[in-house]
């Protein structure tokens, strides 16, 4: 397996860049796969890389005292894991596991810092990567605090169905629950709700939205 | 099928009192998995297993998909 330029062409930080540089720069990056359930960052370990995720999905968490786990992102192919940490030089903010097989292309820091010299442009892109990933925290406080959670988890179902040109991964309800922030007990009683009202359908192995407007408009009217 | 992390697995058994389908057994204090295609039996993905696990160390992964 090698980097692929291709791939390093649909990830933001490399928006610009044309393929002869990133064919100069692509031997900084290596690649490393990931099993589900494998852990690719602890929180509060020091990493000094940046990964991108090439294919798969991998989710973001952070873990209370008693062991609760809070979802803070799905990041999937083009996105980005441990920018922070490596802007800031501080210890990892997030633990991010596999939620299946997943390709990871990873730089350095200090070749990361190389090319952000060579080519500004990343360092504008990175910008735009981090003022996003503001928007999406921001989004999921207000939620959080404002939204019940029916209509969080409809907005999960909404955003993580494979209705869009990126794969999804399979989703548990306690997966659900860790990123609506609730227990799996609830979120199982909102399942069924919906389910009730003929917005989704529950199959073995597959959540059936069955009814996207009516979705849509749930998600909405708890704006 | 249920996905077992057998590092989270206490083998305590309330997930093999709760299923249905009878495909969860304890075998050499370990969690097992048998008779794999009784699971089709339920018309839906039941959870129960999931539902009772007190470690969460039994997950039933869906594929959200829009019809």
């Amino acid at each position: 397996m090698t980097v692929q330029i291709g791939i390093l062409q649909s990830i933001p930080y490399f928006d610009g860049i044309s393929p002869e540089d990133l064919d100069a720069i692509k031997d900084s990056f290596f690649d490393r796969t990931a099993e589900r359930g494998e852990l690719i960052l602890a929180e509060e370990e020091v990493s000094d890389v940046l990964y991108f995720i090439a294919s798969g999905a991998v989710k973001l968490f952070k873990t209370s005292a008693e062991g609760k786990e809070q979802i803070l992102d799905i990041v999937r192919p083009g996105q980005s894991i441990n920018d922070v940490s490596i802007f800031d030089g501080s210890p990892n903010l997030v633990s991010a596991q596999a939620m299946g097989p997943v390709v990871l292309y990873g730089i350095g820091k200090r070749d990361l810092d190389s090319i952000m010299q060579r080519y500004p442009r990343i360092s504008q892109n990175a910008n735009k990567v981090l003022a996003g990933q503001v928007r999406r925290l921001t989004s999921l406080i207000e939620d959080l605090s404002f939204k019940p959670v029916i209509g969080r988890v409809a907005k999960i179902l909404l955003e993580n169905s494979e209705d869009s040109p990126d794969p999804r991964p399979k989703l548990t309800q306690q997966e659900m629950a860790a990123m609506a922030g609730t227990a799996r007990e609830v979120v199982g009683r909102s399942l069924k709700t919906l389910e009730e009202e003929g917005v989704i359908r529950l199959e073995k192995h597959r959540l059936v939205i069955s009814d996207k407007e009516a979705l849509k408009e749930m998600v909405a009217a708890f704006s | 099928m249920p996905l077992i992390d057998y590092g989270k697995c206490d083998c305590c058994g309330l997930c093999v009192s709760v299923c249905r389908c009878k495909i969860l057994v304890i075998v050499n204090d370990k969690l097992t998995i048998v008779h794999e295609e009784s699971c089709d039996i339920c018309s839906r993905w039941c959870t129960e297993c999931e539902d009772v696990c007190p470690t969460g160390a039994i997950s039933c992964p869906f594929d959200v998909i829009v019809e």
